[in-house]
């Protein structure tokens, strides 16, 4: 079986990400970007799957820049055998994506595919149900335990409430979440033998598909800052401000 | 046009999450129905048809539906959502796994967590973490929006008589079926509408020591939430995460335990009305959002909180 995981190169997330002075977008030049948190466990799911002996072929799959190769090479590090960038610089938004990759699933035929539930960047958290409904898959969104058998994924995901668990007929699609895995590390003889590894590189035309963005940008801006209050000695402080300043208790 | 809101039905009880949605709704200006899916909500629909100010209550009620397996969901949520200018859903687990599965069979974008409505086609939602909050317009003919519920109040769950009208579903995809579930039994509000919110972080040390944080809970009526770093550690379950991805909440008071303040963290905390930090690291990030901030050792200060709390009533 080969599993299919897409990965985003988003703004690092310890980086504080500051509007453009003219309200247009966010600033991205000079700013440390990083393949997404979510994705990195997709990643390691997928290559845990090959190392159990259950994935034939992991492909690490993303849109975007010339300089999403950079995250594809992070995922071939961490042990994806090859990846597929569909280069544009178009904004790209998660119907597009979706859209795109159920393109490349046609092609390539995995038996699942696996996403970060969101990206740090626009926190849509929607292509990869937008990918299973486009697919006619079943979905197992918020994953955070995963067990393939007998053409059955068993799914568990994190849910307001708690947990649930869910059977899914495979080809499915999986969304990650915190604690499906901790992600690897690349190590340094991997980062190199990564570098030999195949990116294939296509375009949007390669594949046929409208790639547009639906949705506007009318204004980015910063929300109000919380201003810091005060400090207060002791416990008794506290309560007295909660008490008769504040009137919260 | 009309809107439609997709109620939240756990275990068929019809969610309060619901009545943030339908405000959002009802600021568009049309007529707002409220759909409920499932299998046996009665309760539920007749519960959603006392929602002051809707028009309908459309029941979708078949075996296949239960437990909210998506793939049976979709068809006739999809042919409904045809007859509708905005589709809404509260911005929760559940919201989160349908709506975009509605929007991409309608071939239209899905819009997420909006905090506000400028326009029938222009709304507010954050980014970042809500480091940023970006204006955005659909172009698309039927908007499917998910509502952050804290950015919306409450519409009153009484004082409606809306008609009932049952709705076709449709078959069982074959492709998902409910195993099982383990759901949170608490005696405590739910965090995510809690007027008091006492969370946790690494600082904690243990799931034991959150015994702290659920008495001081108990005496204020609140609920007990976590940062992501206590739930990476094995001391709470998943469903107390506050944060970026996890719930985002926004009490009268939070009270932040033990906590650094991660961006990832305030993400879910920042529009708390007040906020206060104990913490025993005086240049902890948290500090700076902090109405009062308390640098203290935890273990003595909430008990001590505890008790004060016990002698002022």
């Amino acid at each position: 079986m080969k599993v299919l995981v897409a990965v985003k190169r988003v703004i690092d997330y310890n980086v504080k990400v500051r509007v453009k002075a003219d309200g247009s977008a966010v600033e991205t030049a000079n700013v440390k970007f990083s393949m997404n948190p979510f994705d990195e466990i997709a990643i390691e799911e997928a290559v845990r799957l090959k190392e159990a002996g259950i994935a034939t072929e992991v492909i690490a799959v993303s849109l975007g820049i010339t300089a999403a190769q950079e995250t594809l090479r992070t995922a071939l590090a961490m042990g994806a055998d090859r990846a597929i960038h569909v280069v544009t610089d178009l904004e790209l938004q998660p119907l597009a994506v979706a859209k795109a990759l159920k393109v490349i699933a046609a092609r390539e035929q995995p038996g699942l595919i696996i996403l970060g539930k969101q990206a740090i960047d626009d926190d849509a958290n929607q292509t990869g149900q937008m990918l299973a409904a486009l697919l006619n898959w079943a979905q197992g969104t918020f994953a955070s335990k995963v067990v393939i058998a007998d053409g059955t994924a068993t799914v568990t995901r994190e849910v307001d409430g708690g947990s649930e668990t869910l059977a899914l007929t495979l080809p499915a699609v999986i969304t990650t979440d915190l604690r499906l895995n901790e992600p690897r590390y690349a190590s340094l003889p991997n980062i190199m033998k990564a570098k030999k590894k195949p990116i294939t590189a296509m375009t949007p035309e390669d594949l046929g598909v409208d790639l547009a963005p639906r949705l506007r940008t009318i204004k980015v801006t910063e929300p109000d800052k919380r201003q810091a209050g005060v400090k207060v000695p002791d416990v008794a402080a506290l309560v007295d401000l909660l008490t008769n300043q504040a009137r919260v208790i | 046009m009309a809107s439609l809101v997709i109620a939240e039905i756990v275990d068929g009880i019809l969610k309060p999450t619901t009545l943030n949605a339908v405000t959002a709704a009802l600021q568009l200006g049309d007529a707002v129905d409220v759909l409920v899916a499932g299998h046996e909500i009665q309760t539920a629909a007749a519960a959603a048809a006392r929602i002051a100010g809707i028009r309908t209550v459309l029941v979708l009620d078949a075996a296949p539906l239960a437990h909210d397996l998506v793939e049976n969901l979709t068809p006739p949520l999809v042919a409904l959502a045809r007859r509708y200018s905005h589709v809404l859903a509260p911005a929760t687990t559940q919201g989160k796994n349908l709506l975009p599965r509605i929007a991409a069979l309608l071939d239209v974008a899905q819009i997420s967590e909006i905090v506000a409505i400028q326009g029938p086609d222009v709304f507010v939602r954050p980014i970042y973490a809500g480091n940023v909050l970006a204006t955005i317009q659909s172009t698309d003919a039927i908007k499917i929006i998910t509502v952050r519920t804290t950015a919306f109040e409450a519409t009153a769950a009484e004082g409606g008589s809306a008609a009932i009208e049952a709705v076709t579903a449709g078959d069982d995809a074959g492709l998902s079926r409910f195993v099982g579930q383990n759901l949170a039994k608490s005696e405590r509000p739910e965090l995510t509408g809690a007027r008091v919110v006492i969370s946790g972080g690494r600082g904690l040390q243990s799931g034991e020591n959150f015994k702290l944080l659920e008495t001081l809970a108990d005496k204020l009526g609140g609920a007990v939430g976590a940062s992501r770093a206590a739930v990476d550690a094995g001391y709470v379950p998943n469903d107390y995460q506050v944060g970026q991805t996890g719930k985002i909440v926004a009490p009268e008071l939070y009270i932040a335990v033990g906590i650094s303040g991660a961006i990832q963290h305030l993400a879910g905390m920042k529009d708390s009305k007040v906020i206060v930090a104990i913490n025993k690291d005086e240049d902890a990030p948290i500090f700076q959002v902090a109405d009062y901030g308390l640098v203290a050792d935890l273990f003595k200060a909430v008990p001590e909180l505890t008790d004060e709390l016990d002698r002022g009533r």
